[in-house]
């Protein structure tokens, strides 16, 4: 079963995969640049993936093209599942 | 011998380079798939040759042309996630550019073009996660060199080196390797109206190559020792394209 999203749980799950994926915890919030953190295309690719995983919502390469910070993404997986 | 905790899925792996190839990595520890379209026997074959050697397979049918069907392959199973894909399966419907028919062009490029890309794109959300991976894909000299009658089939084979390239390069930092292997002419019921012509001749090596001289160079590309090569094209030819 999918977990339910809400702007917490996103937030959880994206800080997670980001952390997963070589971010420095401390280095997180919202305001972040994805650009700041090294979160390269490829990143994006498997963060999408644990995104499906965990709440069933699918982010394509056309969704994310213009996400610049952790926190536009947040919002976007909250509004594709909504 | 591997230690890892995934298997390899080898496409059309019930004769030929397919089967070769699927014993080659089970002997090197890896738990085999052993896809077939129609020939389950033969894939049983394979399977029990497998068995009878200590290691572990299993025969699972599927169409790779069929997008839910090549899906299923891939599932990650009882056997881990796949680990090593080898895009084997492939097809030959000749005939001269001017009377070939669009179901003649279109059925090659789904099985041995489309296919390679689902299959890849499918196993790669396994192997990123589990930062690596090795891909093979199955190409040919022909596609690189031209061979009358196959331009169907050189099409896919070309496009199936160039996106062998720009998947390794996409995935290269992940530790996954992407690799083709092209051979020439090989033994195979693929090869076999085609060969005994006198065809010898023309190959540097005076003879045409075994299924399992071209699994050897897929287990190795498939190996640890292979982690530095990555977005090549591996001739197996007996010098022809040299």
């Amino acid at each position: 079963m999918p977990t339910q999203v809400t702007p917490e749980s996103v937030e959880k799950t994206i800080y997670d995969g980001l952390v997963e994926l070589g971010t420095e915890r401390d280095l997180l919030s919202r305001e972040a640049t994805l650009e700041s953190l090294d979160v390269d295309s490829l990143d994006l690719v498997e963060l999408a993936q644990i995104v499906e995983d965990e709440f069933g919502v699918e982010l394509r390469g056309d969704d994310v093209k213009d996400v610049k910070t952790v926190g536009e993404v947040i919002d976007l997986v909250v509004s594709k599942a909504g | 011998m591997t230690e890892r905790k995934g298997c390899a899925l080898v496409t059309g792996s019930s004769r030929g380079i397919g089967a070769a190839t699927a014993l080659a990595l089970a002997r090197e520890g890896w738990p085999v798939r052993v896809n077939y379209r129609v020939d389950e026997d033969g894939a049983r074959g394979v399977v029990a040759q497998i068995e009878s050697e200590g290691g572990s397979a299993t025969a699972i049918q599927g169409d790779v042309a069929d997008a839910a069907e090549l899906a299923v392959l891939l599932e990650p199973g009882e056997d881990g996630p796949v680990l090593v894909l080898v895009n084997n399966a492939g097809l030959r419907l000749d005939g001269l550019s001017p009377q070939l028919e669009d179901e003649q062009w279109q059925r090659v490029i789904d099985v041995n073009l489309t296919a390679t890309f689902r299959a890849t794109r499918e196993a790669l959300t396994q192997m990123l996660r589990a930062r690596f991976g090795r891909i093979i894909n199955v190409a040919s000299i022909v596609g690189p060199r031209a061979n009358a009658g196959q331009a169907n089939y050189a099409a896919s084979k070309a496009g199936v080196i160039g996106f062998t390239k720009t998947v390794a390069v996409e995935v290269a930092r992940r530790g996954v390797t992407v690799n083709a292997v092209a051979p020439g002419f090989i033994e195979t019921a693929l090869t076999e109206e085609i060969l005994g012509k006198d065809l010898e001749k023309s190959i540097p090596a005076r003879r045409v190559g075994s299924p399992e001289e071209v699994a050897a160079c897929i287990r190795f590309l498939a190996s640890e020792d292979a982690s530095y090569v990555t977005g090549t094209t591996l001739t197996v030819d007996g010098g022809l394209s040299a």
